[in-house]
């Protein structure tokens, strides 16, 4: 089938498999922030934008995908708050083995579109959809408070 | 406490961004899997459904004929050959006890087939197609029955290296120091208790991957998510018998692997593929694959009997560890040894007695993961010390101010341990110990909160473990490093030294840096790659930073000596020193790195200023930890909650303290998963239950209690400006230190891990005091 979408802020328009998981797809085209972790919509790790809200593209089939907006990471790199969550990020040493940092950088944008003065809990719930196994979540909730209050030198 | 005779220190023990964090946080194609390769084949494992059973026969033609499916391997395309996952140093001390593909399969999950094609789905369409035909053999899933022998897993001959065949036993260690009998005899008190710890999995967010491919040159490249890039080489050359010069492995950035990528799990059918075809193939685990068909944490029951003298010190420690190594004994022996090796090394003891033995049952593979053992022991030694401590109504703390070795002691028992093999003499250098517990004693407020009422449904508690561990295997690991300069003073670091996601690259770049005397940002890593940098036996047994950063320091300070010695030549001065990235002579001269590089490249007595240097110890300095936990039990539901986790560690000189305390942080989680919602579940033909991360549980963000990590600054003068490890101990404590504030909170002991709502309430009923 056919299906037309707005990819970082380019319009894609592709014949595909309606069954094609969108990692898979978004993956196909070089698109390697989007990461696989577990096939089932747990780990998080293939987290994209869809509409401003986060999604496991694991979960989504191409099929479904007609006329959405989908953003990852390589369209948000050159934006100013995505340069100042990845500088509290690397400051705070929120990164280990920077697998989930993809996703948590796109949990984190998506928050802060829809409340850009998020409380801890908010915080923590919007990770709490993306797993990692290396940094017990200390030092990333840390740089995502210092983003979320605006202390973030760029 | 030690003092630190070193000058001040400018990068190391500084905060500094990861070297290789930029790459990270913009999500650039870093993983193996991160690449595109021309007509690449997808692989996947056909397994076994049984959890014993024998091959009568495996039909392929179906599967050959569905579009896209390129090549199937069976047991019938290898020549028998047995060896060990494990990639451990050579000759490897587990047995070799497995084959690429076997006749017979011994657990659920156990491969059987390979299929190649096109594209992943016409592979698993391949899959579906293959019918095999099996002889269905008992099958054993109990340790403690696994030495009648019925059935017997590896009855083969031509496997090496297994303790006893006949009777499941893949190895077996016994060691003793004084007399434990005469010890127990001269105890005032004698205790004795029964713990056990269950399957867990490393759970490492990045499967593993390989990719495979024939270069220009024809020669295999293989591209994999591995802690051991030159195991992975030497294994792979060993068991395809294909010319090691003809292999390159290359480690790209890993997404994490806490000991489950210390094994060739993948490689090796990748590379069977990729040499047959001459095509690229992939091979990555689904996440099920993952949870029962690749590698977990031994399961482990340990009986402790400890004798204690009037003044409650300790005078005689009997271990015994039964440890299930499921079907196959990748790291069986060296576990094991770690067990006793780390639980015997704290505490003194003049008689001491261990026995262990690793057994075969038909249920998934256990291997290597963080801690290496390390916590099955620790689990059941602070247990029991908690047990002593209450019934001779002793604060536990000042239990341990009593028993724990200090610097300058002598750990006999530890050097007769070894691991996998007999060890070196190990004298305790350097230990924060009491100051690991007084300091987490403050931060956790352990008088109130372990005399404050324990009355009501919820019910508040606190408790405390100390660990030790090791750095490096002693007289074992080794790492190399060659280190060169370039004009504008920056420095190519190759090191064989392989980063998992810790940030050992950037530790290392710290100590280059600090040696010298220049910018971290001069210092240009890259690691793990067997064409490109020298040997390293692999980021395992907590190694990194004490081994090559070891090695690190010595090729640093050689080329600094040779900067030096160049400068003078071309300043024409007889001596002088180096300052901040300047050749000073004693006769006022002086010259940049920039232009004595330069100048040593075009003009003036021209050489590569460069050095390598190779580090091995015959010591393993242990890093100390204290943890405490501050839980809440609702003994109506049996729910425990905990509040937070205090850790407080000696790891000698930290390199980065955002690094350190991050591998703390990372290391209490998967721990408490252990304690409280990580545990494999099998039914009774052996099939696994759990297999997804839905029903295996790790800790989400908003399962974190509060975490507080502190570090308790020794000097230990065998490590690079006083480092220990730091990867592993943190993850010693927490599960015991729940369970101790369990008690603490209820009065009720569990002594079986893991935690569960049933224990609590069962167990609340008739408390077991």
């Amino acid at each position: 089938m056919r299906v037309a979408f707005q990819l970082n802020g380019k319009p894609v328009e592709t014949e595909v498999e309606p069954g094609m998981n969108v990692l898979e797809f978004l993956r196909s085209l070089g698109v390697f922030s989007v990461k696989h972790g577990c096939d089932h919509g747990e780990c998080g790790s293939c987290t994209v934008l869809v509409d401003d809200k986060p999604q496991n593209a694991c979960l989504m089939l191409m099929g479904t995908l007609d006329g959405e907006r989908i953003e990852t990471l390589e369209g948000l790199n050159a934006r100013r708050r995505m340069e100042l969550m990845q500088a509290a990020f690397l400051d705070e040493g929120a990164i280990q083995c920077g697998y989930c940092t993809p996703a948590m950088l796109l949990a984190l944008e998506s928050l802060l579109r829809a409340n850009p003065k998020p409380d801890e809990a908010a915080i923590r719930e919007v990770f709490s959809g993306i797993y990692c196994r290396c940094t017990g979540y200390v030092k990333p909730m840390v740089a995502a408070k210092k983003v979320a209050l605006g202390e973030v030198d760029g | 406490m030690n003092s630190s005779p070193e000058k001040v220190l400018e990068r190391v023990g500084k905060i500094t961004r990861r070297v290789d964090g930029t790459a990270l946080a913009k999500g650039k194609p870093v993983f193996a899997d991160d690449i595109h390769l021309p007509e690449m084949l997808h692989l996947k494992i056909l397994r076994s459904p049984h959890a014993h059973a024998r091959i009568r026969e495996i039909r392929t033609e179906k599967a050959l004929k569905i579009s896209g499916v390129v090549l199937i391997l069976t047991h019938k395309d290898f020549p028998v050959h047995y060896f060990t996952t494990a990639g451990q140093g050579y000759p490897e001390p587990s047995p070799r006890d497995i084959r690429i593909l076997d006749e017979t399969v011994r657990y659920v999950g156990d491969r059987v087939v390979v299929v190649a094609a096109e594209t992943l789905a016409a592979a698993e369409a391949g899959l579906a197609a293959i019918e095999v035909d099996y002889d269905i053999l008992p099958a054993n899933f109990d340790p403690e029955k696994a030495q009648e022998g019925n059935p017997v897993l590896h009855p083969e001959t031509g496997k090496i290296d297994i303790h006893d065949a006949a009777h499941n036993v893949a190895s077996q260690l016994e060691a003793s120091l004084g007399d434990i009998q005469q010890g127990f005899e001269e105890s005032e008190w004698v205790f004795e208790g029964r713990y056990s710890t269950p399957y867990a999995q490393q759970a490492h967010i990045e499967p593993h991957i390989t990719l495979t491919w024939m270069d220009a040159d024809e020669r295999l490249v293989i591209r994999t998510s591995t802690q051991v890039p030159f195991h992975v080489r030497r294994i792979v050359a060993e068991v395809l018998d294909y010319p090691m010069r003809n292999i390159r492995v290359i480690k790209p950035r890993v997404g994490g692997a806490f000991g489950g990528k210390q094994e060739i799990l993948n490689e090796e059918l990748c590379a069977a593929v990729t040499l047959r075809t001459g095509r690229p193939a992939r091979l990555e685990f689904t996440r099920a694959e993952e949870l029962y068909a690749a590698r977990s944490r031994h399961p482990q029951i340990v009986l402790f009997k400890i004798g204690v003298n009037a003044d409650y010190t300790l005078n005689a420690i009997d271990m015994d560890i039964l440890e299930n190594c499921g079907a196959y004994g990748p790291h069986a022996l060296t576990v094991m040894s770690v067990t006793a090796q780390k639980a015997l090394t704290l505490y003194r003891s003049p008689h001491v007695h261990v026995r262990g033995q690793a057994v075969y049952t038909n249920l998934s593979v256990a291997g290597a993961y963080r801690g290496y053992g390390a916590p099955q022991g620790f689990f059941a030694l602070e247990s029991i010390m908690d047990e002593i401590a209450h019934a001779l109504t002793i604060d536990p703390i000042e239990f341990r101010h009593k028993n724990y070795v200090t610097t300058g002691e002598d750990v006999p028992i530890a050097k007769i341990l070894g691991e996998g093999r007999e060890g070196f003499p190990v004298v305790i250098e350097s230990t924060g110990m009491r100051e690991c517990l007084e300091e987490g004693k403050k931060l956790i407020d352990w008088e109130l909160l372990r005399t404050a009422e324990k009355s009501g449904p919820e019910r508040r508690g606190v408790g405390v473990a100390c660990a030790a561990q090791g750095s490096g295997i002693a007289g074992i690991d080794m790492g190399a490093v060659f280190i060169k300069m370039n004009e504008d003073a920056s420095f190519n670091l190759l090191l064989g030294a392989t980063d998992l996601g810790t940030g050992s690259d950037t530790a290392l770049a710290q100590i280059a840096a600090e040696v010298l005397e220049v910018p971290v940002e001069n210092i240009l890593v890259y690691s793990s790659d067997t064409d490109m940098t020298p040997f390293d036996t692999g980021a395992y047994a907590s190694s990194t930073t004490y081994i090559s950063g070891g090695a690190v320091k010595k090729a640093a300070e050689k080329l600094k000596a040779r900067i030096l010695e160049q400068g003078l030549i071309l300043l024409k001065e007889e001596s002088g020193r180096i300052d901040n990235g300047l050749v000073l002579g004693s006769n006022g001269g002086r010259i940049s790195y920039q232009e004595i590089c330069t100048r040593s490249f075009y003009t003036e007595n021209q050489t590569q200023l460069m050095a390598t240097a190779s580090h091995m110890s015959y010591d393993s300095p242990p890093p100390f930890n204290a943890t405490f936990a501050d839980v809440t039990v609702d003994v109506e539901t049996g729910l425990v909650r905990v509040n937070k986790i205090v850790s407080v560690t000696d790891a000698g000189q930290v390199i980065n303290p955002h690094m350190a305390a991050g591998q703390v942080e990372g290391a209490i989680p998967q721990s408490l998963g252990m304690a409280l919602s990580e545990f494999m579940i099998f039914d009774d033909t052996g099939t696994p239950v759990n297999t997804s991360f839905r029903d295996y549980h790790i800790f989400t963000a908003i399962d974190m209690p509060e975490i507080v990590t502190r570090f308790i600054h020794t000097h230990e003068p065998t490590g690079p400006f006083g480092a220990k490890a730091v990867a592993e101990i943190p993850i010693n404590g927490p599960a015991v230190a729940v369970t101790n504030a369990i008690f603490n909170a209820c009065g009720v002991r569990i002594r079986n891990l893991p935690v569960t709502p049933d224990k609590i309430l069962l167990k609340f009923t008739e408390p077991d005091l």
